[in-house]
């Protein structure tokens, strides 16, 4: 072959090379960015046991096999329209809520890991059992605007529905400061035992519901290390020990804060 | 024998088998009668053996989870399947979007538009790069990127567990391949397609063409879905070995001759 036909051979393969490198390039950040979008809707509840959002999600292969064993129609999948990550199961507790079935059907019938047995079971007798009590979908938070028993109004709806009453939600009595004679019920979420099923949006009385299950990562803060509870033992234990060996001396220190701090007012006078 | 079932005899046994599998996992859905239930990412037959998309799983393993030995099974059991016997069987005879494509193209015939004198053209390769683009952007972004938007999918789960606004996706597809492109979703963009036909070239049920009976009416080359497949017709005694053959079946049925027929491969 002549010198002057691999060369144009081999630029029509380097210009094909870059045509498609360019196509991929096009379609690839064009279906990034909507697969970017469809993924990070954060306002999603999904079945007890789910992985992290972003695991969850990575492990889920959209086969529905826990919305055919939810018993309450409670789960579904998300279609075109629903605004979740497409195909992955979710519930709306305003709709059907889940009701903790003891038996937790859906976690064990997950054959991709998404939905994690060991999440939602403790140990009994030295074996594995499942407990729905342990699932954390999700967390209850109130509106207090629009909560009746703010208002002073006896409601206890959310209170009564909870299969944890006394636990998850818990009732407070205050006196009501409006009147100056009655008492407010005003129920208060412990995070540590809401499990977020949603019974309680469910049973709401008001329009819109004023108790609303969220996501455990939406509403959870965290708190930065320097911060320690100095009541709590365990948590004051991170302190280094050798703390107390750690001196800071400098010329000011080695005065009396007192004479210090009044040093300049004795000059002024 | 020519009558109309005989000359649809592989149209009729495709529709009867697309429509039976969807018709047990609908069952399995809303009756609980469970012989094949979840749906064509993964599912469980007769409760006990699984099957899974393998395409997916691929994905899946790059995204970084890590795919349990169910899942696994699965995979391997359609691997095997479609790899060894079938072919790639599953767009002709298993998917649902082979319903919309098959009526698009049917009514592109009726219409005429096959002889449009400016026909847009572009290259059936594309399959391939949207697959290895899939799986790329999976490793990419965590999740598994083409089981997200995937018209497969969308369409299967709908006719499972409701639909939403995924008969747009039926419809947008019905439209493109009416339109834009000729078997346009199927024969140039669906990496799933794209996939197996890459694990179905050394398949055993294949198509073969004898010679000697074909009167050249190019019949079959007209209504395949894959007519680059077969550049054999009336030139010699070949079967038809390229992957992205979707073992349909559409040139038995149209050909008068009894030239074309399923066979066993002969020589791997």
């Amino acid at each position: 072959m002549s010198e002057e036909k691999i060369d144009a051979r081999r630029r029509r393969f380097l210009v094909q090379l870059m045509k498609s490198a360019g196509l991929a390039a096009v379609g690839g950040i064009a279906w990034s960015g909507v697969v970017h979008e469809v993924a990070s809707s954060p306002l999603v509840l999904r079945p007890p046991g789910a992985l992290d959002t972003d695991e969850f999600l990575a492990h889920c292969i959209k086969c529905g096999l826990c919305v055919q064993a939810c018993p309450y129609d409670t789960l579904k999948l998300a279609a075109p329209g629903d605004d979740k990550p497409l195909g992955t199961p979710f519930f709306i507790p305003r709709d059907v809520p889940c009701y903790m079935c003891q038996d937790i059907p859906c976690v064990p019938v997950c054959p991709s890991g998404a939905l994690d047995e060991a999440s939602v079971s403790v140990e009994r007798d030295g074996k594995p059992v499942l407990d729905i009590n342990k699932a954390k979908i999700g967390i209850a938070v109130v509106d207090n605007k629009s909560c009746l028993a703010y208002w002073g109004i006896q409601c206890d709806a959310c209170y009564r529905v909870c299969p944890l009453i006394d636990r998850a939600i818990t009732l407070d009595y205050d006196r009501n400061r409006r009147t100056g004679m009655h008492a407010t019920l005003i129920p208060y979420i412990d995070p540590d035992h809401c499990t977020g099923c949603g019974l309680c949006e469910h049973a709401c009385i008001t329009d819109k519901a004023s108790i609303t299950v969220l996501p455990l990562d939406v509403v959870q803060g965290s708190v930065d290390a320097r911060y320690i509870k100095g009541w709590d033992s365990a948590d004051e234990s991170r302190i280094d020990p050798n703390r107390s060996q750690i001196r800071n001396e400098t010329e000011r220190s080695n005065r009396d804060p007192v004479d210090y701090l009044n040093e300049d007012i004795l000059s002024d006078e | 024998m020519s009558s109309m079932f005989y000359r649809n005899r592989y149209l009729i046994s495709r529709r009867v088998i697309q429509i039976a599998t969807m018709g047990l996992f609908v069952a399995a859905n809303v009756l609980s009668f469970d012989i094949l239930k979840g749906n064509l990412s993964y599912s469980e037959l007769l409760d006990t053996i699984p099957l899974s998309d393998p395409y997916a799983l691929l994905q899946m393993a790059l995204a970084g989870a890590t795919i349990t030995s169910s899942l696994l099974i699965g995979g391997v059991i359609a691997v095997l399947f479609y790899a060894i016997i079938g072919g790639r069987a599953f767009c002709a005879w298993v998917c649902p979007v082979n319903l919309v494509t098959d009526a698009a193209n049917g009514l592109r015939r009726k219409l005429n538009f096959d002889k449009d004198d400016r026909p847009v053209r572009i290259s059936r390769k594309i399959r391939y790069w949207v697959m290895g683009l899939g799986l790329l952007l999976s490793f990419m972004l965590g999740y598994a990127t083409f089981e997200l938007i995937s018209p497969v999918s969308i369409i299967h789960r709908g006719i499972i567990y409701g639909m939403g606004y995924g008969w747009l996706v039926a419809v947008a597809i019905f439209l493109f391949d009416l339109f834009v492109l000729k078997n346009g979703f199927c024969g140039h963009l669906c990496p799933l397609g794209g996939f197996y036909s890459l694990i179905s070239v050394k398949s055993l049920i294949r198509i073969d063409h004898i010679r000697d009976k074909c009167t050249l009416c190019m019949l079959c080359r007209d209504v395949c879905p894959e007519p680059q497949v077969m550049p054999m017709i009336g030139k010699r005694d070949e079967m038809v070995l390229a992957g992205e053959c979707s073992n349909c079946g559409k040139c038995i049925d149209v050909c008068a001759d009894d030239a074309m027929m399923f066979r066993l491969r002969k020589n791997l």
